[in-house]
């Protein structure tokens, strides 16, 4: 009897699934794949791949650190060219002493901060700003979310903090994108262009509301390396990398340590089990 | 519990005897992983995963414990006070980063562990209520796994959870009152990430208490073994200690190597970048997709497309829970009185193409919802039910088995003969059993 309810069972689930799959099959025979999704298929272009510092000897990640003279760079381009738009409110002034700048510069760097942060006036009581100190986040750059899209023709410039994290391959990404502005190409067809858009077969969509940020020179770089637009965009990956992961190095180091105890732990553990099994046949 | 050649407990001390009289927590510790536990001599490595799912357990309850200390379960903080553990708290990374690859890698031990029960037929009399408290802790996990998920309060933590509750709106008449019920108000909001905070922390402990029944009811018989015949006599067993603890620490110094390797080097392989954008419910992530171990059941889900008589929806639910459920019925969807597929040629193949059928929906279950992953994860949930529904109760009513060993020591002696063992090396072990190199 049990037997017989359970193939009873098993034939109906089979009998939908066929069923599902039948109906499936013929609606995908007759359906089309839209105009914007072959464009999208067709032009768009997968991240350019860097050889990052941190990807370390053979591309295998484990040895591999920041370049704090990177970093720095790409902070300055961070400061010099995104930070009018993108916020990185989750990375406090006090961070930037981990990437090599020595307090008195970082303390430079926070009261000189173009936005101000949020306070409340010690006499009056009400709301006010203060110059950054070392122990704030960098502050936000508009007040709200409407604030900031009335500013960028509605779009939203994402937060920076995670960007790297957020996005799959996210340091490829984010140097593809930035560096990856292109002319339309003569070839792309005129119902999909996207007025008031920019061109960056790298961005998901095609179209991207940010318009191409760097060119040669745009900021002079403290060390002297020349500012070009490809040097600048892997410096503020970099940058951002670090923004998002800024533990990366203290984790690399701890696992070094943690696998070579392991690999001694399980090596000892391996002759334990094979002395304590050598008397016994199994 | 156990054989009657066990070795009883003896306090060594005098204070060991003064505890003992008065509460024999050693002697329970003697018996269930001492050397008063007898195990078949020839359980293999795949026998190791028992010890690695408790160990696993233990990992997620403490860096649990310590998250929580200082992760804030309100939607206006939450996402903030995980980037806080992450960047602010000592060694926050390492707790959050074991604790998300600890859950990944908690399902890869209890899949291998499942595996292996229905491998060597562990599921069979006597051990029917080891398979099903074992069914009720991967339900038990799987809610706690989807519930944590949530917690980050990131988009798919999100969106997930909203898909997720939203199945239960299939159910007819009642179920858009259960969601609400679920979920405390009428949308995944603060009130929806306490809750599931609250459960988060309260069900490992819950998981807790059923491995300790889950372990004594494994006691009673004692283990299975991977030729499926019972133990007949002090030949077929060693005690646990001093033989299987060693063996466990080798199986647990290899896990965590393996998990240390993720842990530190590649610590976000197994998450979703999109978890990583803090939650907004106004914008809907392009594909979600639930952690990569639900993918199996989240592909039967999506298979069912078809409105026949019921709601596709409610299809897709039944049958994902059925999935599930069915594996409680697994001793008695099984009549053959073999246990170990070693010796059930027929079932063995199907139990490979089983293997492989699940593997084929897990990688439909993380593609898009479009043709051809449509189609592929139908014809496998179509496999998946025949199998355990039909194939698995015909064969074994209908196949012939190969003849099965006397008994483990038999089969044990039998396999080194058949290895090629050199001969002329005796031991003076407590079987005189020859021994040069181990059977495996």
């Amino acid at each position: 009897m049990f037997r017989f309810i359970s193939y009873a069972i098993g034939a109906t689930f089979i009998f939908v699934l066929i069923l599902a799959g039948y109906t499936d099959l013929k609606a995908a025979a007759d359906a089309e794949t839209s105009e914007s999704d072959q464009v999208r298929e067709e032009y768009h272009k997968y991240n350019k791949s860097v050889d990052w510092s941190w990807n370390g000897n053979m591309g295998l990640g484990v040895f591999g650190g920041f370049d704090n003279q990177q970093l720095q760079r790409g902070f300055q381009v961070y400061k010099d060219v995104c930070s009018g738009c993108h916020s990185l409110k989750r990375v406090a002034f006090r961070n930037l002493q981990e990437i090599g700048f020595n307090e008195a510069e970082v303390k430079q760097i926070a009261t000189d901060w173009v936005v101000e942060v949020p306070s409340i006036n010690p006499d009056t009581g009400e709301a006010d700003t203060r110059p950054a100190t070392l122990a704030d986040k960098f502050p936000e750059v508009y007040p709200n979310e409407i604030a900031a899209r009335a500013a960028n023709n509605n779009a939203l410039p994402p937060d920076m903090s995670l960007i790297a994290k957020s996005r799959p391959d996210g340091s490829n990404y984010l140097y593809s994108l930035i560096t990856g502005y292109e002319p339309v190409p003569a070839s792309f067809p005129e119902s999909q262009k996207q007025e008031g858009l920019n061109y960056n077969p790298h961005f998901h969509s095609l179209w991207i509301a940010m318009p191409p940020q760097l060119s040669d020179g745009l900021v002079e770089y403290a060390d002297g390396t020349p500012a070009t637009i490809d040097q600048m965009g892997k410096d503020v990956a970099a940058f951002l990398t670090w923004a998002a992961e800024p533990k990366m190095e203290e984790r690399k180091q701890a696992g070094i340590g943690t696998i070579i105890f392991l690999l001694i732990f399980t090596g000892l553990a391996y002759i334990a089990y094979r002395r304590v099994w050598a008397d016994q046949k199994h | 519990m156990s054989f009657g050649w066990s070795k009883p407990y003896e306090p060594t001390s005098a204070l060991g005897k003064w505890f003992d009289e008065r509460l024999p927590v050693p002697r329970l510790v003697h018996g269930s992983l001492g050397g008063g536990y007898e195990v078949p001599r020839n359980i293999n490595y795949f026998y190791n995963f028992g010890v690695l799912a408790g160990l696993a357990l233990v990992i997620q309850i403490v860096t649990g414990v310590v998250l929580a200390m200082h992760y804030a379960a309100n939607t206006e903080v939450a996402f903030s006070s995980v980037e806080h553990i992450m960047r602010d708290v000592n060694y926050g990374w390492l707790m959050r980063y074991m604790h998300a690859n600890g859950a990944s890698f908690f399902f890869i031990v209890v899949y291998v562990h499942m595996w292996r029960g229905l491998y060597y037929g562990s599921y069979k009399a006597p051990r029917e209520l080891v398979w099903m408290l074992g069914v009720v802790i991967f339900l038990l996990m799987m809610a706690t796994a989807f519930m944590g998920y949530v917690l980050p309060w990131g988009q798919m933590s999100f969106w997930g959870a909203t898909v997720i509750t939203n199945l239960f709106s299939a159910i007819p008449v009642v179920g858009d009152a259960i969601v609400t019920f679920l979920l405390g108000g009428f949308a995944v909001d603060n009130a929806t990430l306490n809750r599931f905070f609250s459960l988060h922390f309260l069900l490992p402990f819950i998981i807790a208490g059923v491995v300790m029944l889950k372990i004594w009811s494994l006691h009673i018989p004692g283990s299975n073994n991977p030729t499926g015949v019972e133990v007949k006599g002090p030949a077929d067993t060693i005690p646990f200690h001093p033989y299987f603890t060693a063996k466990d620490l080798f199986g647990v110094g290899v896990y965590l190597t393996i998990f240390s390797i993720f842990l530190f080097f590649m610590p976000n392989f197994l998450g979703h970048p999109d978890n990583y954008i803090e939650a907004n419910a106004l914008a809907t992530p392009e594909h979600i997709v639930p952690e990569w171990y639900f993918w199996p059941f989240y592909a039967i889900l999506r298979a069912f497309t078809f409105d026949f008589i019921l709601e596709a929806k409610l299809w897709g639910v039944v049958a994902m829970v059925s999935a599930i459920v069915l594996l409680f019925f697994l001793p008695w969807l099984d009549s053959s009185p073999v246990k170990s597929m070693r010796y059930r040629p027929k079932a063995r193949m199907w139990t490979y193409v089983l293997l492989a059928d699940i593997l084929i929906l897990s990688w439909c279950g993380g593609a898009v919802a479009e043709q051809p992953y449509i189609i592929i994860s139908q014809i496998a949930a179509i496999y998946y039910f025949a199998h355990f529904l039909i194939i698995l109760p015909l064969v074994s009513r209908t196949e012939t088995p190969l003849p099965l060993p006397a008994s483990i020591s038999e089969a044990v002696l039998k396999g080194d003969a058949s290895t090629g063992a050199p001969a002329g090396i005796t031991d003076t072990g407590r079987n005189a059993a020859p021994t040069a190199q181990p059977a495996e």
